[in-house]
């Protein structure tokens, strides 16, 4: 299916709506505000960097919106649906059938190959073996790692690991692809990489949300929303957007 | 995610960890390999010994020495020597009216020899009285006779077995062959009986006159006997046979009314009573020695399963991200502990059927290996399974995603 159709059609309805979330985390009995009232929109097709000191939320807000958690108050609105209040169960389906994560540390099975790792979010949508097998081959060519399905993650470098987590990501077209720092292990130059396949993907009218320390990195979103202890204190478009394709050329000439 | 799907991700999971599996299934390789090689070992024996009543015929007493209370197989080992062929001779003459007729049975294992062949078979030695007894003609020649017996004549009857390995198809009888060194004169061929129901080849076997076997084979000059096989004259006459043989060898051998006797006479629904009751206490026993071998194996999945989730807490964390519920992960655990239990099952069957089989060889029984009782271990094992893996999968199912994700 053609990503910027469904970009089109639920243009009314944002991807994502928070309204007043707040995440407070009980330490015995000190309590911990992660989050203090976060109200923010994302609209289909956008690509947001979160930017912000560290323990300022940011991690916290992903784990809110990719449903692995649930709000202690306030709305969090998935394509419409209010998701704050599903079972765990329900979250779960969300997860696999809305989002797809990538992470600081690549997150890949150990001693799984990377076809095999691509397959696990379909194994828990019903999805038969040999169609398993097919989409996860595609999404692996995808990502340009069409000759590496049977490496497993010890036989692969960090921005090739971080490629098929992004094929596993991607398998089951999901609405909203959430990275918390997927660069932070990466060089330089394969952060580039991984930014080009984000830009890609979000060209094809895939929603992003990243976060990230490296304005650098930010810098290849289209809007850049900054948190301080648990508050959003900037949300801003990006002007001069980089565009990842074209440094990795001026850097190969 | 589909039982097939879960199957397969958890026989990888296992592989991943051969000896660490291998040893948590351990535990149930030898509890079904117990319950198996012994539930057939234990019916080997009990069809051979019903096999060796069954041959007797239904108005047989067997009257063994040594009492009851020193006495260990109830096949008769012949180590007391308190029951001589004067004792068979008082009853064949003073006990006419209910006994029929009676035989002496002392056997031993010998190697016999014609011209280039040679055989390994059972000698009885007996008297003429035998084959009346048994109820088993011959199908050529003649018994030897009284005579024979008194002269430790060298003589003796073939069963059919023993004259296919030693003549073939040449005829046997009036031909000469040695049994351990000693030449006897073949005067007579048994009818073939066949295999008995489990199996024994009954006509594996070679007779001679009592006193050939004992003084000439055996070398010795005692008139004990290993056991006397008695007649009754009807199946109604069994019960009046028996009280007045026990009356007249206790007289015989000076003991009280009161006392205990020192020999043994039993009729064949009384040994297959006892056969029973053994049958009863060995199942009972081994009933309780496979519930607790099976309890061991559970334990020892259980404990590897908690392991396994903990070391693998990450892999949870990442596989609810992608979208698997607690149910998912449930499941999967569980199927690993029952791809254990399983897997140790078969391999405690195979395991077991070789044992049984190696005994059964040792031992010349049948193996009687039981579907019944390997289906029902099996499926304890299952369930032992699904009970060892259910708390560490439960424990599995209820991580909170975000804290699994984080687990180093
Ligand atoms: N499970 C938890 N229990 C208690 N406090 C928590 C928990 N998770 C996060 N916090 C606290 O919430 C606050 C926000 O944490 P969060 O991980 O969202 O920060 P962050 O912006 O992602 O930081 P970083 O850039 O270092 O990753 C921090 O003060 C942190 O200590
Ligand atoms: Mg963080």
């Amino acid at each position: 299916m053609d990503r910027s159709e469904i970009g089109a059609a639920a243009q009314a309805v944002p991807v994502v709506q928070t309204e007043g979330v707040e995440k407070v985390y009980a330490m015995g009995d000190v309590k911990v505000h992660a989050l203090r009232g976060i109200s923010l929109g994302i609209d289909p097709g956008e690509f947001i960097a979160v930017m912000g000191a560290s323990g300022s939320g940011k991690s916290t807000f992903m784990n809110l919106v990719g449903c692995l958690d649930r709000p202690t108050a306030g709305r969090y609105l998935l394509r419409g649906q209010d998701v704050s209040r599903f079972s765990r169960d329900q979250l779960a389906q969300v997860r696999g059938r809305e989002i797809g994560f990538v992470f600081q540390g690549f997150n890949l099975l150990p001693r799984t190959s990377a076809v095999e790792n691509v397959e696990l979010p379909m194994l828990y949508q019903g999805i038969s073996g040999r169609e398993r097998r097919d989409r996860a081959t595609q999404a692996l060519e995808q990502v340009g790692l069409g000759d590496r399905v049977d490496h497993t993650p010890a036989q692969l470098s960090g921005g090739q690991q971080q490629r098929v987590a992004i094929a596993r990501a991607l398998v089951n077209q999901p609405t909203l692809m959430l990275a918390d720092e997927p660069t932070g292990n990466l060089d330089s130059r394969t952060s580039l990489e991984v930014m080009g396949l984000f830009q890609d993907l979000n060209d094809r009218g895939l929603t992003v949300l990243l976060v990230t320390h490296e304005p650098d990195i930010a810098s290849h979103a289209k809007r850049v929303v900054v948190f301080r202890d648990g508050h959003v204190v900037d949300d801003r478009r990006v002007t001069d957007r980089r565009l990842a394709r074209l440094e990795l050329q001026e850097g190969a000439a | 995610m589909n039982v097939l799907a879960a199957t397969r991700t958890a026989l990888r999971a296992l592989r991943k960890n051969k000896l660490r599996s291998f040893l948590a299934a351990l535990g149930i390789v030898i509890a079904v390999a117990a319950v198996v090689a012994t539930v057939a070992i234990g019916q080997g024996a009990q069809a051979k010994v019903a096999a060796q009543m069954a041959s007797l015929g239904s108005n047989l007493l067997m009257i063994m020495p040594g009492s009851i209370s020193q006495h260990g197989a109830a096949t008769g080992s012949g180590a007391t020597q308190n029951l001589t062929r004067d004792d068979a001779q008082a009853i064949e003459k003073e006990l006419t009216s209910s006994v029929s007729a009676l035989a002496p049975m002392n056997r031993t294992g010998a190697q016999v020899v014609y011209g280039g062949a040679n055989w390994f078979t059972q000698v009885i030695g007996t008297t003429p009285a035998y084959l009346e007894v048994r109820g088993w003609p011959l199908a050529a020649g003649e018994m030897f006779g009284r005579e024979e017996d008194a002269a430790a004549a060298k003589v003796c009857i073939l069963g059919q077995t023993v004259v296919d390995k030693l003549f073939g198809e040449q005829p046997a009888i009036g031909e000469q062959i040695r049994v351990k060194h000693v030449p006897c004169k073949v005067v007579g061929v048994l009818l073939a009986k066949g295999q008995s129901s489990w199996g024994q080849d009954q006509d594996d076997v070679i007779l001679m006159p009592w006193s050939t076997l004992v003084r000439r084979i055996n070398g010795s000059q005692s008139d004990a006997v290993g056991s006397l096989i008695v007649s009754a004259r009807s199946p109604q006459s069994v019960g009046p046979a028996q009280r007045e043989v026990t009356s007249l060898l206790k007289q015989r051998h000076h003991l009280a009314d009161s006392a205990e006797p020192d020999f043994q006479v039993r009729n064949l629904a009384e040994m297959q009573n006892a056969a029973q009751e053994q049958t009863k206490t060995i199942a009972l026993l081994l009933g309780s020695v496979a519930l607790i071998s099976l309890l061991v194996g559970a334990i020892g999945i259980a404990n590897v399963m908690l392991v396994s989730v903990t070391e693998r807490t990450r892999e949870i964390g990442i596989r609810m991200a992608v979208g698997a519920r607690g149910r998912d992960v449930l499941f999967q655990f569980l199927t690993e502990a029952v791809v254990l239990a399983v897997v140790g099952g078969l391999l405690g069957l195979g395991l077991g059927t070789g044992v049984a089989k190696y005994m059964a060889v040792q031992a010349q029984w049948p193996t009687l290996l039981s579907a019944p009782v390997m289906g029902a271990t099996m499926l304890l094992a299952g369930l032992a399974g699904i009970a060892a893996g259910f708390y560490p999968a439960l424990r599995a199912s209820r991580l909170d995603p975000i804290d699994a994700l984080r687990f180093e």
